[in-house]
């Protein structure tokens, strides 16, 4: 899915909603917008034992294949591959496309 | 919470170390720099994770005894590899003692994710050493890391350490001195301190996030920042059309070089064999003990022992791509095609794995936490085809495939045959996983989650002694179980003899040859032989038996000049094509083996998924077979 700009930093847009290149801050996690399967708390306490936590700056290094799944995120010194579908757990702030 | 009574388990021994770590931080660098060859690998009792101990002396002249537990980002388990980590620094093991003291290793590139976990071990209440691992690449990267800054953060001494320079580690080896000194004088056994570590929540998890930032604003002179030639190389290698290339191109190398690499080796050893062989022929009277030696033991065993070359050519490869940091960016560029059969990315390991062995790819599975993904995983491991069927590939494929060029005299048609084999595995298993996920297996996907790497050059000491454990493994296997049933094959294709004028070969009445002409009915409409059958019970205990006995069997039942000829020469001239196309097709299926079938259950603790592979995969063996045999008949005429 597209995000226009200006829309995403007013209203916050999930990590699984950007595209390569573009860089965030993580504003909030919230597991129940990523369908996840997992029992209840599991999927926020796994991304943030990888580092996808608050206030860290990550930015979108690489796209899988096909339909552009999974991503590759730089969070601070390590590279992160996750799913589309959990990233949308992770509330971002847009800095740059 | 621990249990008192495994807590109280304390050896009396030499002290005991044991390295915990992110995934990646360099801990089988630095465990393989402490204790040289000096290992032991084993398996922790009731679960199938690898128990590495290894031993040094100490610069004060103490033995020290090494534990290299499995990587993990957090104490919270989430597969039975991590339980394992945790349980034996929680002292939860009643097999394993808890360790005196613990070494945390990081990797000083990557502090971050790093730290959070040397957080969480100080909360067990043992001494813990923190050896920052990697410092000269932290150094050349620009990341200054003050080690006494972090040392007086944490509360903890930090040592920093280059596993892969000679004296890298002394300054570990001076601070483990030092540490089990203190925990001697003090009388400290290992559980005085309370134990303070509870599973962490979400909460906690931040908190120790918070802390990680705090220390690492003290402790860290210029920020970390990506490694700039991985960005550069994954630019090219995770690009998808270029990446994908890449990977597969890569595949086909190393089949292709399986075939070419270890072709010198493995005449080297049939000659030997050869020339022992003779030796034996011309130095020996004729009797029963002679021909267990050169037909039973030589010609069994041997025909097995040469495919060694292919085997370690094969871990060079998959050693090589784990160490480098490819493996990961593999499971990064398949995952979503994975998962449109269901499967994992992750899962992309255990099944490359299960091209040297099953076994050892079904204990990779356990790297997947979600247990419906690792059931398929597993399910299909047996059809990514194992080291021990290239023997049967590559006997038939000599007997029967003319050694010639094609396309434009770039590729082998052998090795395009072989190609095409693995491909057969390959789709068929993708297309039951796909049948599973949607049946038997359907349910939740477990998230991918999974760090990648920096790029780094494989160690060429930490290669030599992965293959060296490959190597050892195999050959005992070759010395032990295999032997075993050569002996026995051999014997029961030997006796009862064959009468006082007998006008068949003698085999023809031996008990082999009985239960072959037993199965031969069953087995006569995929095109199979009474010797074919004799070599596919056997071949129950290890697939690469059967090329064994199938050199026994001919061995036996011929005389004179044609005991000379290879045994690809001999089946060229007893089997029709049609008969070794539907051997092969077998074979892509092949569930016969037993050490397979016991991982499975033992690893899925179920008797039956594993006689649901075996029932499942004789049926599609049978079937595959039996359309090969019909089709080739007919097209090429029997």
């Amino acid at each position: 899915m597209q995000v226009e700009p200006g829309q995403a930093i007013a209203a916050g847009v999930s990590l699984g909603a950007l595209r390569k290149g573009a860089q965030a801050e993580i504003i909030a996690l919230d597991e129940s917008a990523a369908l996840s399967t997992l029992k209840t708390g599991e999927l926020e306490r796994r991304l943030i034992e990888m580092g996808l936590v608050e206030g860290a700056r990550i930015e979108i290094l690489h796209e899988g294949f096909p339909r552009r799944d999974p991503i590759a995120v730089l969070v601070g010194d390590s590279t992160i591959a996750l799913r589309r579908v959990e990233a949308s757990a992770v509330m971002v702030r847009r800095l740059k496309d | 919470m621990p249990k008192d009574d495994s807590v109280s388990a304390r050896s009396d021994g030499p002290p005991r170390i044991a390295l915990v770590g992110n995934p990646n931080c360099g801990k089988t660098a630095l465990f393989n720099a402490l204790t040289g060859a000096r290992q032991k690998v084993a398996n922790y009792a009731g679960v199938t994770v690898e128990r590495k101990e290894g031993m040094f002396v100490s610069p004060a002249g103490t033995r020290v005894k090494v534990i290299d537990l499995p990587g993990t980002y957090s104490l919270r388990a989430r597969s039975p590899d991590e339980e394992v980590t945790r349980d034996v620094v929680l002292g939860r093991r009643a097999d394993e003692a808890v360790p005196e003291a613990i070494v945390c290793v990081v990797d000083a590139t990557r502090l971050r994710l790093n730290l959070r976990l040397v957080l969480e071990m100080k909360k067990l209440g043992r001494p813990v050493i923190l050896a920052l691992n990697m410092m000269d690449e932290a150094e050349s990267q620009g990341i200054a890391v003050d080690a006494a800054e972090l040392s007086a953060a944490l509360g903890i001494p930090v040592v920093p350490t280059v596993a892969i320079r000679k004296d890298g580690i002394q300054p570990l080896l001076d601070q483990i001195d030092r540490t089990i000194q203190v925990a001697n004088s003090e009388g400290m056994t290992p559980t005085s301190a309370p134990c303070g570590w509870t599973e962490p929540s979400a909460r906690d998890l931040r908190d120790y996030h918070a802390q990680v930032e705090a220390i690492m604003a003290q402790a860290i002179g210029r920020p970390s920042r990506p490694h700039l030639a991985t960005r550069r190389i994954d630019r090219v290698l995770l690009q998808p059309a270029t990446g994908l290339f890449i990977l597969l191109a890569l595949l086909f190398l190393m089949f292709q070089a399986v075939f070419s690499w270890a072709r010198l080796p493995m005449e080297l050893i049939d000659g030997g064999l050869s020339t022992v062989k003779g030796l034996i022929d011309a130095g020996m009277a004729d009797g029963p003990l002679k021909s267990l030696i050169t037909d039973g033991i030589i010609g069994g065993v041997g025909s097995v022992v040469i495919f060694l070359p292919q085997i370690l050519v094969l871990f060079l490869f998959i050693q090589i791509l784990e160490d480098s940091g490819y493996m990961a960016r593999a499971a990064f560029l398949l995952d979503k095609m994975m998962g449109g059969v269901g499967l994992h990315g992750r899962a992309f390991i255990p099944l490359l794995s299960s091209f040297a062995c099953a076994v050892p790819g079904i204990m990779a599975a356990r790297t997947i936490e979600n247990r419906t993904d690792r059931i398929a995983t597993i399910m299909i491991a047996p059809l990514m085809t194992c080291s021990a069927r290239l023997p049967v590939y590559t006997l038939i494929i000599a007997a029967f495939v003319p050694q010639r060029q094609v396309l434009n005299g770039w590729v082998g048609l052998p090795g395009l045959v072989l190609f095409a084999l693995y491909a057969a595995g390959i789709l068929s298993g993708l297309l039951i996983a796909f049948v599973l996920k949607r049946t038997l297996l359907s349910g939740a996907r477990e998230p991918l989650l999974m760090e990648l790497p920096a790029y780094r050059l494989p160690r060429p000491h930490n290669v030599l002694l992965g293959l060296y454990e490959r190597a050892r493994a195999f050959l005992v296997r070759a010395g032990t179980t295999i032997f075993a049933l050569m002996v026995v094959i051999w014997a029961l294709a030997s006796f009862p003899a064959a009468p006082e004028g007998a006008t068949l070969p003698a085999i023809d009445y031996s008990i082999a040859g009985m239960i072959g002409h037993f199965l031969e009915p069953l087995l006569a409409p995929i095109g199979f032989n009474w010797e074919i059958a004799v070599a596919l019970v056997p071949g129950m205990a290890a697939r690469e038996v059967a090329v064994g006995v199938l050199g026994t069997v001919y061995a036996l039942s011929d005389s004179g000049d044609s005991m000379r000829n290879s045994l690809a020469g001999l089946l060229a001239h007893s089997w029709s094509l049609p008969t070794a196309l539907s051997f092969l097709t077998w074979y892509v299926f092949a569930p016969q083996c037993i050490a397979t079938l016991s991982v499975v259950r033992r690893e899925l603790n179920s008797y039956w998924w594993p006689m649901a592979m075996f029932f499942g995969l004789t049926t599609l063996a049978y079937g595959a077979s039996f359309v090969t045999f019909r089709v080739a008949s007919s097209l090429i005429g029997s």
